[in-house]
């Protein structure tokens, strides 16, 4: 078996193992138009965090460039650098951190530099009315405070362990979830009483949940890099969308969404 | 010696449209395995197995999935006793019910969990008033989240066996003078123990590799609810490699212990 | 017959077909249910062993109701004091011989070593010492029906209860382990109560039959009168007789419009006539003179029974006729073929149909 398709079969069972993964084989020619326009399909693999920016970003995209398509794929940054790293065909990379873009590009994986696109900084997001008073990380270690923090191998859980050490908190969670949505969903369902998750998350959810800003958030500041990838099925269509990520509209869709701008 | 000639003249009569789809059945399963073997680190091997956090899930996985298997045999033996011999209304809706955590995503049935037995759900609110009892977050809440997610096996296991006997063991146990208690302990279970044995079988792997209901219901903490499956997810995160390993030896462990109780169990008439 | 140890009226609706049975039975008796299948047999054994509620009637053994319908009165399997042989056994599976043998003693509250004891002692009168420590699917089926008997007597039943005790077995095992199977009833104490189809099980294990058809009792008594005086074509076929009933005057019944027989006995009304196939005589035409009952018939079937040939006869009333093999060569007996019945009236035994 040759080492191409035992990656492809790997990133298959990694996928396979629980990964939310959309459509993202394509098989559309992958076109420029002659006056520069993009059409086709362009393939994006974006951290979850950016489930709700880049869905909107997207449509944008395509109602800028008439006969493109932008397909989505969202799950856990490290989850994705993965898959990109064992064959996925994916034109776009846009990740949470710097730290799985990284595994992307000493793999020789992505077309040119990453850049960043956005910030996004943590809050404490408590139960809608913040019923247990807290206003800051401190509050997290009083007694009868149930705290889910995300694991320390994804970069909210990396920036949650930053932020706590800088603040000079000692903390135990009761959970270290797999991603920020395991953790928020645990503060909607009352199971935690806190959690540290991202503004943006927070944010989206002010339904269930209200985010308190607290001091430390800011040494512990997510930047979010995104690439063209080398082996893109469609190489035009992956470097117009990173242009476009990066103009004024989509950044106008990322401060809504709670993000700063980098 | 009579086995042996029983497989020879078992495998003389199957047709090739048969034989053809089975060792591409086989093979389907197989070579994913063989996908990990291919691919694992063998030369970091020693020291990735020694990590204290590999060994620490593998403890907890195993003794987490030993556990439900435990609760779903002390609940699901009755159940299925229940189902297979007491006519009773509504025991088709009954026993379709039961299924249903097979068909659930197993992250819906954590989430379902944490509805009744999450600190706001039906029954947790009044557990941990009650007795100070707090299911989700710990090793408990592991056990329970387990159970759901594979006790449908072995009551569909066990219920098949009880269809299978024949019950009028059971009534020649009543003319010797035993009681309907007795009679179960002493003849119908020993009746079905093969299939009794194959269904805590099932259930124990399926226990072994749950993963969407333990994360959801019980959460990721290690040395208490992170079991081998979150561990290997959650390596992926960042390492293949050490995911590839962690999958291994959970692969190895199961295989070695069902290829072990198969020879002591399930063998018999 | 003195004080029943048994006294029973078995009364089981189920569906359209209806069992009535009355059913005494003294100490040390056995009696059979002797009918062909479908006849309710099993129900009643099944009725009287608790695995089947009456519908009405009663079961009292030794002066206790273990059922009874009208009154409420019902006392489960478990708690009768009866033991069951059942026609394909059910040993347990998972339990040696001994085992078997002893479950029944120890759910009678003995403890286990007794119990071993006990059942080492039953399998030791079957035969089956050697055979103590098998599984039951070690055992041939003569072992394994010896084990099921020793295993129902193990309780030292009031009611001894056996369902088709011989029809799983070989010929052969099975001239064996009747005899066996008789020396146990006869030494039992308890009543007996046996259920088969085979008319010689019957006749060599019970002290009286009971012939069961349709869910009633058409015929009972001993051995003898039964094979003697059938009642019914089921018990004649089974003895092997011709059986017709008719009207009586002086030697003479009419067993159909036009024939009327000549019998030895002298009896008026309703009667039976019963005669052997070996007491028929066939001729190619009309024998002169003598037998006074002959008529003309038409030949249905032949085929080979024991060293003779049986032919069956249509005509009036239909006849089976056991003739010699040389005797049906000359003949050239085949289906179709014109022949005179002959039947000698000293050959014939009559008895009134009612009573």
């Amino acid at each position: 078996m040759s080492g191409r398709r035992l990656r492809t079969a790997l990133a298959a069972v990694v996928a396979a193992a629980g990964l939310a993964v959309s459509g993202c084989a394509p098989d559309e020619a992958p076109q420029a138009a002659a006056d520069g326009r993009v059409t086709g399909t362009v393939t994006v693999f974006a951290a979850a965090s950016l489930t709700e920016s880049f869905t909107r970003i997207g449509r944008d995209f395509e109602a800028a460039n008439p006969g493109s398509t932008v397909t989505l794929n969202f799950a856990g940054s490290s989850a994705l650098a993965n898959q990109i790293n064992q064959g996925a065909p994916a034109d776009v990379f846009a990740s949470a951190a710097p730290a799985p873009m990284t595994t992307v590009t000493e793999a020789g994986n992505a077309d040119g530099t990453p850049s960043s696109f956005a910030r996004n900084q943590l809050v404490i997001a408590v139960s809608r009315g913040n019923p247990k008073g807290v206003t800051g990380l401190a509050d997290l270690t009083r007694p009868g405070v149930k705290v889910a923090l995300c694991t320390d191998q994804v970069p909210c859980g990396a920036a949650a362990r930053t932020a706590l050490d800088a603040a000079g908190v000692a903390l135990t969670p009761v959970t270290l979830e797999q991603d920020v949505k395991g953790a928020l969903a645990k503060v909607k369902l009352g199971e935690v009483d806190a959690a540290l998750v991202y503004r943006t998350d927070a944010r989206a959810a002010t339904a269930e949940v209200t985010g308190v800003e607290f001091p430390e958030s800011a040494r512990a500041v997510n930047d979010y890099p995104i690439v063209a990838l080398k082996e893109a099925p469609n190489p035009a269509g992956a470097r117009a969308f990173v242009a476009y990520v990066r103009s004024a509209p989509a950044q106008a869709v990322l401060a809504g969404a709670g993000f700063q701008a980098p | 010696m009579s086995v042996v000639l029983d497989a020879a003249r078992r495998r003389g009569r199957v047709p090739a449209a048969l034989l053809i789809p089975a060792g591409l059945g086989l093979i389907f399963l197989v070579l994913p395995l063989a996908g990990l073997v291919v691919r694992a680190p063998w030369s970091t091997l020693p020291q990735r197995l020694t990590e204290p956090g590999a060994l620490t899930a593998l403890r907890l996985s195993v003794q987490t999935a030993t556990l439900a298997t435990v609760l779903c045999l002390l609940l699901g033996v009755p159940l299925a006793w229940l189902l297979a011999r007491v006519e009773f209304p509504g025991r088709r809706l009954v026993r379709a019910l039961v299924t249903v955590p097979l068909v659930l995503p197993p992250v819906v049935g954590g989430v379902a969990l944490l509805l009744v037995f999450g600190r706001r759900g039906l029954l947790g609110g009044w557990l941990d008033a009650t007795f100070g009892i707090t299911l989700p977050f710990t090793t408990a809440g592991v056990v329970l989240a387990e159970s759901f997610v594979a006790m449908p096996f072995l009551v569909i296991a066990v219920e098949g066996a009880l269809r299978a006997a024949d019950h009028r063991y059971e009534e020649a146990a009543a003319t010797l003078g035993a009681g309907r208690w007795t009679t179960f302990t002493h003849v119908t279970l020993p009746l079905v123990a093969p299939g009794l044995a194959a269904g805590a079988v099932l259930c124990w792997a399926r226990a072994l590799g749950e993963f969407g209901a333990t994360i959801t219901f019980a959460g990721n903490y290690p040395g208490r609810t992170q079991t081998m499956p979150l561990a290997v997810y959650l390596a992926l995160e960042t390492d293949l490699e050490s995911a590839i390993v962690l999958s291994l030896v959970l692969l190895i462990v199961s295989v070695g212990i069902l290829a072990a109780l198969r020879d002591r169990w399930i063998t018999g008439p | 017959m003195t004080t029943p140890l048994l006294d029973a009226r078995l009364v089981v609706d189920r569906d359209a077909f209806r069992l009535d049975v009355p059913l005494r039975v003294a100490p040390g008796e056995v009696v059979a249910l002797l009918g062909p299948n479908g006849a309710g047999k099993t129900t009643a054994l099944r009725a009287l062993a608790g695995l089947q509620p009456l519908t009405a009637g009663h079961v009292t053994l030794d002066g206790v109701d273990l059922d009874r319908p009208a009154s409420r009165g019902w006392i489960p399997t478990e708690r009768r004091p009866i033991g069951v042989v059942f026609q394909d056994y059910l040993l347990f599976p998972h339990l040696s011989a001994l085992d078997n043998v002893a479950f029944g003693p120890r759910r009678h509250g003995v403890d286990r070593r007794a119990a071993r004891a006990t059942a080492r002692d039953w399998l030791g009168r079957v035969g089956l010492t050697g055979q103590a420590h098998r599984r039951p699917r070690q055992l041939s089926g003569g072992q394994a029906q010896r084990v099921a008997l020793a295993r129902a007597l193990a309780v030292e039943p009031a009611l001894l209860l056996l369902d088709e005790p011989l029809a799983a077995l070989d010929a052969r095992t099975r001239l064996d382990t009747r005899a066996e199977l008789h020396r146990h009833l006869s030494a039992h104490p308890g009543a007996t109560v046996l259920v088969t189809h085979d008319p010689l099980d019957a006749l060599a294990l019970a002290d009286r039959l009971v012939i069961v058809e349709d869910g009633r009792v058409v015929q009972e008594g001993d051995g003898p009168s039964v094979t003697a005086r059938p009642r019914t074509d089921y018990v004649a076929r089974l003895v092997g007789l011709n059986l017709y009933r008719g009207r009586a005057e002086g030697h003479g019944v009419r067993v159909a419009p036009e024939l009327s027989l000549t019998v030895a006995d002298r009896l008026d009304g309703e009667a039976f006539v019963a005669f052997r196939p070996t007491a028929v005589a066939l001729h190619p035409s009309r024998p002169d003179g003598s037998p006074r009952n002959t008529w003309a018939g038409t030949v249905a079937g032949v085929q080979r029974h024991g060293d003779n040939v049986r032919v069956q006869v249509d005509g009036p009333i239909g006849v089976a006729a056991d003739v010699t093999p040389a005797a049906a060569a000359q003949l050239r007996l085949i289906p179709g073929q014109r022949v005179w019945v002959a039947v000698k009236a000293t050959e014939t035994h009559a008895y009134p149909a009612t009573g």
